[in-house]
């Protein structure tokens, strides 16, 4: 008997293991095509024979994103750095503050707010991108940086996660502070920001990776070349009459590059971020 | 407030405007029910949904199961799958259009079809059969497998394994066990999942617009919601009042999704 299973536990494990790398085979091909491709010449990329390897190894490829008049990819890089961060930075800035006021703040309408703000959670943004973009070019801000940047930097969602994080922070520690004299803002900067680092981390990551990847928004306003963020300039290239194949999956490694170092450090934050974010409330 | 502004713009008749003039009531909505295409991009959504959503949830909860009963390599399989994530759209549309499913022979999938013999198969022009599915709904799975792995592996990590064990003593094995225990344990992981798959099914465009569109153009069919929305709003005719009228529903669909999964899963409850 304890043979038997045995051996069908070791058969388990056997065929566990079989799929999880099968799996595993599958999701790395991406992103071997994308490198071989990258580094690749664009007559061996449509080459009828198939190379495993480049038979070229062309790293010139990468010069040739920065030095493609058509597609300013080095400004559309700085526009992506510019906006992920500042977009990022603020919702932890704005969503932190309201998600710590809503938590310990007691005035008169602070529940209407908060169920205002959880309604619009519900509402994803991207089925109200007609209406944003009317207000945002009403504004005159088409092709600004501004009008990329700035109805992305509040977040529902981030607002009401800090809310509830803040709900279960140790208010000992908050009362023992305030009567050492801080205001609620000292507090919050000098005693509660500082002891919450792994969450701040958390939602920083999933909104840079979020804003760094974001596509809808920035097509909308992006008209303008120059105010093209990577992935924009990346879609123009796709659809692009006549495109070097080659060329075209290095600016698409370099694009993702970022992203890719961001996980080799952050990993365990952005782990965190999405069980957050994906589970709001449990 | 977008909402708001959107709500009254829609009726008006709105051509290249935001400041219109000419009040036509229901009349933007009654076309919007009225047009085909908008119908027909509710259909496109519901056949992606159909095919989407479950694959998605079975494959991502198969994985999680997996790589939670694995030992060694955990965390390398773990991030294997979860790499994806930091993947945009657009690279995985590039990736899929112009290297695996790519039409001509150098692409992947035809490459290897050419090994087995087979004549190539162009994937993304013609509609009959409807190839270009495969693409869409293999280039969303790889995106976002890793994502709904981690949710259900952090919530498989929450079953406390006294249960496991009780189950044991009873003599509950394998499928039993991940019937009567896993799956019930589960239960508001896997609605909160469910629910999200399909909002984010329904605001899918990026793939869409990626994979399909060619030299500027996009093909007639496969527009799902958002990708109607945008050329009915932003492409050559500006028309922001029909635009508006139809993220109204669009809105008004979505906010009744919502409030089903408030109902369902607690959201609210846990709010107070």
């Amino acid at each position: 008997m304890a043979i038997v299973q045995d051996r069908s536990q070791r058969a388990g494990a056997i065929g566990r293991y079989a799929a999880l790398g099968l799996g595993a085979l599958l999701f790395l091909i991406p992103f071997y095509l994308l490198v071989r491709n990258a580094l690749m010449r664009d007559l061996d990329l449509t080459a009828p024979d198939w190379y495993w390897l480049p038979p070229h190894w062309q790293w010139s490829n990468l010069q040739g994103v920065f030095d493609d008049p058509a597609v300013p990819m080095g400004r559309a890089l700085l526009n992506s750095v510019a906006i992920s961060v500042v977009q990022t930075v603020g919702v932890l800035v704005l969503s932190g503050l309201a998600g710590y006021g809503l938590a310990r703040i007691p005035y008169r309408h602070a529940n209407a707010v908060f169920y205002t703000i959880t309604a619009t959670l519900l509402i994803p943004a991207a089925v109200t991108f007609v209406p944003s973009f009317v207000l945002v070019s009403s504004l005159g801000w088409i092709s600004t940086l501004r009008g990329l940047i700035v109805p992305g930097l509040f977040q529902a969602l981030a607002t009401f996660l800090f809310r509830q994080f803040f709900l279960s922070f140790p208010k000992e520690i908050e009362e023992a502070a305030q009567i050492d004299g801080l205001s609620y803002w000292g507090v919050f900067w000098r005693v509660v920001v500082p002891n919450s680092g792994g969450f701040v981390a958390a939602i920083g990551t999933i909104t840079f990776i979020g804003s760094w990847n974001a596509f809808l928004w920035p097509l909308v306003i992006g008209r303008d070349p120059d105010s093209w963020t990577v992935q924009i300039a990346l879609s123009t290239y796709l659809t692009a009459q006549k495109v070097d194949l080659a060329q075209l999956f290095m600016a698409a490694l370099v694009a993702i590059l970022p992203l890719l170092v961001m996980f080799l450090f952050l990993q365990r934050w952005i782990v965190e971020g999405v069980e957050r974010t994906g589970i709001a409330g449990d | 407030m977008p909402i708001i502004w959107s709500a009254y713009l829609s009726f008006f008749s709105a051509y290249n405007t935001v400041t219109p003039t000419e009040f036509v009531g229901l009349g933007n909505y009654l076309d919007m029910v009225r047009d085909p295409a908008f119908r027909s991009s509710l259909g496109t959504f519901v056949v992606f949904a159909i095919f989407i959503v479950p694959t998605t949830f079975a494959l991502s909860l198969g994985t999680a199961l997996l790589v939670a009963r694995t030992r060694v390599m955990q965390s390398f399989f773990r991030s294997v799958f979860f790499l994806p994530v930091a993947c945009s759209y657009v690279v995985a549309a590039l990736i899929w259009k112009m290297s695996i499913f790519s039409g001509v022979r150098f692409g992947l999938a035809n490459t290897i079809l050419g090994w087995l013999g087979r004549d190539t198969v162009p994937f993304l022009s013609v509609t009959h059969p409807p190839w270009y599915w495969l693409v869409i709904v293999t280039a969303r799975l790889w995106l976002q497998i890793g994502f709904y792995m981690i949710l259900f592996l952090a919530a498989l990590q929450r079953i406390s394994p006294t249960l496991y064990e009780a189950a044991a003593i009873d003599g509950a094995r394998g499928w039993q066990v991940f019937r009567w225990i896993t799956l019930p344990m589960l239960r508001p992981t896997s609605t909160a999942v469910t629910l999200l798959l399909l909002i984010n099914a329904f605001q899918a465009f990026d793939e869409f617009f990626n994979i399909l569109s060619t030299f500027g153009t996009y093909p007639p069919y496969a527009r799902p919601p958002l990708v109607y929305l945008y050329y009915t709003a932003l492409g050559q005719g500006q028309d922001f009042g029909h635009g508006s009228a139809g993220a109204v529903i669009l809105t008004l669909i979505i906010a009744i999704v919502a409030v089903v999964q408030g109902r369902l899963t607690g959201i609210g409850r846990a709010a107070d």
